[in-house]
């Protein structure tokens, strides 16, 4: 293949050039510094200069297109992950457009029912299962390893396998949109509307699937996330010094572990029922609808915190770094993160106060409801005592976070509101709900997370985005955001059930409604804005350096962005606040190989270096089998038998994906006593390798 | 236009669950306003201006003394928090019991049944033969606690009249009850809460609250059968009434019309609304609704009609007649 | 250079067993993630149970046998799988691919009476709830069994094609680890499968 030569010649040529100016920049360096020295200090650059190009050729992504699908880095993978997040929050936007323009004015007829229902499933689906949650995992499968000192987030391959996954349910969804065959039962799917009797054709169907790539997706995540969590910290990062962030993401993914399954097994029941007639939900032989609103919700206010606590991540990590002070009450904070996450297992029942369930056991959820108000008001003030201890800058990141302060307060006082039953019953299923709803995850979850898109942004590409855009993007996405959902309260409590793509002009609800689509003309706006920033930053914004907010966090360690292998050597971490607090001479880890994918394996409490671990190249097999999981998935829609027969593809992937490469470059060294023991078998077995 | 709204209550149910609401919105008000203030004190005391040196030598170890106070004056937030949470669950609790007390020997018991996409309605009444059955208009007494029983023979709705209670919903393979007290009189509209298909948006229904006088004559008058055409057309209207597809889905009381896929349409013209509230009952209306349902509520399960002008106009004749 | 010394890490070693590599956390992870699928099966289960007078509804109990030998052989694969996972701890690599051979057919055993064991359970999926509840609670832990079996194969052809790998012996104890988890789901199953509907 003379391509593939030249391309080797034109990179070896690269290379050369690029040593030469290396070497002639180290040189002018050393004739400046003293002179006893120059000789020690030239060898040692030139040293580091070799590590760096050899871990770079050991954990880039492979060159050309087929790199690109290969790639198993967690940068690589997470920005993906992020675009991809991104590009559904755009299209669900669009959608959310559309119907602003529907309902701007009453007995509009620029959409008719039967598209108007779809659009607001797919509104609500996508913002949910294809935004918001994945939106999160993939900041923490970009960020996490960083943050944490990793070389790479832990389980690669299968990183690489959740984000195909997702990709590929996503699209099926919206190819099925596309084709008239969107699901059109609401984003919660309540049977029988979305059973075999009265969800005819095919449209739930695509739904209920969607469901299953996105879980399977977020399961790989979470594991990934949880591993890396435990064993993969910087020496010296014992649990006490995470980073907040770090804890929402690890609360995140327990609470997707605890969630997922009972949706995952609802959808599959619901698949059943409309594919082979099993009767789950079926009342005329003994299944009953409220078991789904039991599944769908146990597993569904929960994916309200997942959403919601990584914001409250980003929103510690960015509040620090303006205040210019360590976080208020880091331990306080801890726990109101992981006790929300364990109160929101305990509420799901407020979603169901009007099905007629025992009014008892309905007052116990009210309590449980209201009760989540505490770790959340212990983490307000937490943040207001940050910034009032510390010396604020308005930074745009910082602007965002302030917004959040305001539209989620109010979002968690309707909250509580509704925790009351008697409340709820007049409220629930109008726009009062859509606000309060719309008030928390864009509030408490978008907010936070353009904050975060503004805080990272640097770090990602290199580069600054523009402070007065950035800026300007806050006040057009708040001024808007507000305009478009506060009107929502009124309407709901003057009788507007959600969930209606019409409704009569003598109800006196047109000019509300006017104003909250003159709103989502701003948000829209908004969003555009920071398009626009980013686009322009990409090319012509200020180069980032390191650490540009002088944050104290151990991504800012590194370049911006980071290097393939993110740090030279390992980071080790003195403190909470790493950056801030560290001597100059702050040991790192040596002796990692760099010839090949070595990491370091940390204990899981002390975080002091117990393994090393061999990472696995890149591969092309997680696309594979995403795709024969995809294809499985699919057939499934229309046929039982594609679950046995589609098992064989996948089987025959995930064996391509484990297997062992034939040769292993790393030496290989048992624990101690394994050594102790049974040291002579592993020296026969050494023998008998080679 | 009847009225359809939480804030203005006509009944002791939806006043109870204002007053809580208020309450709320006030208590939660005034945290709100505080909160805000907390944080722009925060925000102004030791502000840098803007453009600042981000990379300024952070406050690495604040000064403990400060670190205590903040950490009391968050303690005292939370246990604040704490108690006006307790005050909402306590608040909540009672008012929910109040709710749930109205139960009355001397009942009227209304039950209904949700439908894609209208409301049925029938009175109980230990004798059949004094059972009144009707769609989307429900009258009752002033003063009086109504029982409703609520049911669904397809999806789930939700049975929603916010001036006078909260929501109960329909679902299928239960019963589910709920009972209602206006103390004003009035009509006041309803409408399906939970998402049910294409025409969720169109199906409301009005309640009529009335004194008791006035409900007994109609409940009378509803009980009675169809009124006999009087003149030729109406007598021409009822025939093509009875040999067009109509009789497939409506009950006309009296005659061989008995079918109860569609709503019941013995007293169809003493009804304020036609297709669920969708319409005003007007001859135009119901022409149209009669001719081509579809225009007006895509998706609902009546099918067209081709009728000849002439036939129309006495099928409408006859069918305002059922008063 | 530095004045403090760094952190040389050359001399860890590249593996070990239990929760010291990252291969156990993802066995858990699985285990807790598919656990906690089988405890909403549960909760479904008496869920439509709780209603019901008559249980199972209009159909005969399942027949206790073929249950109660999967329920044996499964038990007894506990003392080849024992020794499985003592095998590849202590490295042995003759005791593995032996005691994993022996794993094969334990697993092949279970899935074929499972596969019987449908023929005996006296109700259809598409009958009622129940009938369907059950059914989908069997088929799972099935997709279980398989999974398994088709990962003891794999692995045991590793052990014979080679290169044999310090970390492979960590997948084999491993795996024994996950076929605990899939032991200790079917006690429980098969009580409430075979036993719930006569008892409540």
């Amino acid at each position: 293949m003379p391509g593939r030569k030249e391309d080797d010649r034109a990179e070896r040529a690269a290379s050369l050039e690029a040593a030469r100016t290396d070497i002639e920049a180290l040189r002018a360096y050393a004739a400046g510094v003293d002179a006893a020295r120059t000789d020690d200090l030239l060898a040692d650059d030139i040293a580091d200069e070799h590590e760096r190009r050899a871990l770079a050729k050991t954990w880039g992504d492979g060159p050309g297109f087929w790199g690109w699908l290969a790639s198993t880095n967690h940068k690589t993978v997470g920005r993906r992950f992020i675009y991809t997040a991104f590009g559904f929050f755009i299209l669900a936007g669009i959608l959310a457009v559309l119907m602003r323009v529907q309902l701007a004015r009453p007995e509009s007829r620029f959409l008719n029912p039967d598209l108007y229902n779809q659009i607001f499933t797919m509104h609500g689906t996508t913002m949910m299962f294809l935004f918001a949650v994945p939106v999160m995992e993939a900041v923490a499968v970009y960020v996490l390893p960083l943050m944490l000192g990793a070389r790479n987030i832990a389980f690669p391959r299968l990183n690489a396998f959740s984000y195909w996954v997702y990709l590929f349910g996503g699209v099926m969804l919206w190819v099925a949109f596309v084709l008239n065959v969107g699901p059109d039962a609401g984003w919660f799917s309540y049977v029988p509307l979305s059973g075999p009797e009265y969800g005819a054709g095919k449209r739930v169907d695509f739904w209920a699937q969607m469901i299953t790539f996105t879980e399977v997706s977020a399961l790989c995540v979470a594991t990934e996330i949880i591993t890396t969590f435990f064993k993969m910290r910087a020496p010296g990062m014992s649990l006490n010094r995470v980073p907040v962030y770090c804890w929402s993401v690890l609360v995140m993914a327990f609470m997707v572990f605890f969630a997922m399954p009972t949706i995952a097994w609802a959808s599959a029941c619901l698949m059943m029922d409309r594919l082979i007639g099993t009767h789950f939900f079926n009342p005329a032989e003994g299944g009953d609808p409220i078991l789904w609103q039991h599944l769908f919700w146990f597993f569904g206010h929960p994916e309200v915190y997942i959403i919601f606590i990584p914001g409250t991540g980003f929103v510690s990590t960015i509040l620090s770094t303006f205040s210019r002070r360590p976080i208020f009450g880091y331990t306080a904070l801890v726990l109101a993160l992981v006790s929300t996450g364990f109160i929101g297992f305990g509420l799901w029942v407020h979603h169901m106060f009007a099905t007629g369930l025992p009014r008892m056991g309905e007052s116990f959820f009210t309590g449980a409801t209201i009760m989540i108000a505490i770790p959340a008001g212990v983490q307000i003030f937490c943040w207001i005592a940050t910034l009032w201890g510390g010396r604020p800058v308005f930074k745009s990141p910082m602007m965002f976070v302030l917004g959040f302060f305001f539209i989620f307060v109010i979002g968690g006082m309707t909250g509580v509101m509704q925790g009351a039953v008697p409340v709820d019953l007049q409220v629930h299923d109008t726009y009062f709900v859509v606000a309060h709803f719309h008030y928390v995850l864009i509030g408490g979850a978008v907010f936070p997370l353009f904050g975060a898109f503004h805080y990272w942004f640097p770090k990602v590409t290199g580069r600054l985005l523009s402070e007065k855009l950035g800026h300007a993007t806050f006040w057009v996405m708040f001024v808007g955001f507000n305009l478009t959902f506060f009107p929502m309260h009124i309407l709901g409590l003057r009788g507007m059930p959600r969930r209606v793509y019409t409704y009569q002009p003598n109800l006196g609800w047109g000019d509300l409604n006017m104003l909250a689509s003159a709103g989502g003309v701003l948000l829209t706006l908004g969003v555009l804005l920071f398009i626009v920033n980013a686009l322009r930053s990409l090319r012509a914004g200020a180069l980032a350096g390191d650490n540009p907010w002088g944050a104290a966090t151990l991504e800012w360690a590194t370049s911006s962005p980071p290097p393939a292998y993110n740090f030279l050597r390992p980071p080790t971490v003195d403190s909470r606040d790493t950056l801030w607090t560290q001597p100059a001479d702050q040991p790192v880890v040596i002796g990692l190989r760099s010839d090949v994918r070595e990491v370091l394996v940390t204990r899981a409490l002390d975080a002091e270096p117990d393994l090393k671990t061999e990472f696995p190249d890149s591969s092309i097999w997680p696309l594979l089998a995403a795709l024969a999981t995809t294809a499985m998935f699919i057939g499934t829609i229309f046929t039982p038998w594609a679950l046995p027969v589609g098992m064989l593809p996948v089987f025959v992937t995930l064996t391509g994906w484990f297997w062992p490469k034939k040769k292993r470059l790393a030496e290989e060294r048992p624990p101690e006593e394994v050594k102790e023991k049974h040291g002579e078998r592993w020296l026969k077995l050494q023998e008998q390798e080679s | 236009m009847p009225s359809q709204s939480a804030l203005s209550p006509a009944g002791p149910q939806a006043g109870r669950i204002i007053s809580l609401w208020w309450m709320m919105f006030y208590v939660t008000g005034a945290v709100f306003l505080i909160v805000m203030a907390f944080l722009m004190a925060a925000l102004v005391r030791r502000r840098r201006p803007y453009g600042g040196a981000a990379a300024d030598v952070p406050d690495v170890r604040p000064e403990p003394s400060g670190e205590r106070r903040m950490s009391h004056v968050v303690l005292t937030g939370v246990a604040l928090t704490v108690v006006i949470l307790f005050v909402f669950l306590v608040r909540s609790y009672v008012t929910g019991r109040a709710l749930d007390s109205l139960h009355e020997q001397d009942h009227l018991t209304v039950k209904v049944v949700g439908h894609q996409w209208w409301w049925e309605v029938s009175y109980d009444n230990a004798t059949a033969a004094y059972t009144v059955t009707t769609a989307n208009e429900i009258h009752i007494p002033v003063g009086r606690p109504v029982l409703f029983k609520l049911s669904s023979t397809d999806v789930i709705h939700s049975f929603w009249v916010p001036n006078l209670h909260g929501k109960t919903d329909l679902v299928p393979g239960h019963e589910n009850v709920t009972w209602l007290k206006a103390d004003r009189e009035g009509v006041y509209r309803g409408q399906c809460a939970e998402f049910c298909g294409h025409q969720h948006a169109h199906m409301a229904f009005t309640v009529v609250v009335e004194p008791y006088e006035k409900f007994k004559a109609w409940y009378d008058a509803q009980l009675a059968a169809a009124q006999e055409p009087s003149t030729e057309s109406q007598k021409q209207g009822r025939q093509v009434f009875l040999s067009s597809p109509c009789v497939m889905c409506h009950t006309v009381r009296g005659t061989d019309a008995g079918s109860r896929v569609g709503p019941d349409l013995t007293h169809v013209a003493s009804r304020g609304t036609l297709a669920a509230g969708t319409l005003e009952n007007t001859r135009g209306h119901l022409a149209g609704w009669v001719v081509d349902s579809q225009q007006i509520k895509p998706g609902n399960r009546m099918p067209p009609n081709n009728l000849e002008p002439a036939d129309l106009q006495a099928l409408l004749d006859y069918l305002q007649s059922l008063k | 250079m530095s004045a403090r010394p760094n952190i040389d890490v050359s001399n860890l070693p590249t593996f070990a067993f239990g929760h010291r590599p990252l291969t156990w956390w993802c066995t858990w992870s699985l285990i807790l993630m598919e656990g906690g699928m089988f405890v909403v099966l549960f909760a479904t289960y008496f869920f439509l149970r709780t209603p019901v007078p008559d249980w199972p509804p209009g159909v005969n109990y399942p027949r206790l046998f073929w249950g109660t030998v999967n329920l044996v052989v499964i038990l007894l694969s506990c003392v080849p799988n024992h020794w499985a996972k003592k095998a590849a701890e202590g490295l042995d690599l003759r005791g593995v691919r032996l005691w994993l051979l022996v794993m094969i057919g334990f697993a092949l055993a279970a899935t074929v009476i499972r596969f019987v064991e449908f023929g005996y359970l006296n109700c259809r999926w598409d009958q009622n709830a129940y009938g369907s509840v059950v059914w989908v609670s069997m088929g799972a832990h099935l997709l279980h069994l398989v999974t398994d079996l088709l990962d003891t194969i794999v692995l045991l052809a590793l052990f014979v094609i080679g290169p044999i790998e310090g970390k492979r012996f960590v997948d084999a104890s491993e795996n024994a680890l996950y076929w605990y988890f899939v032991v200790a789901l079917w006690v429980p199953l098969y009580v409430v499968i075979y036993w719930v509907p006569r008892w409540m």
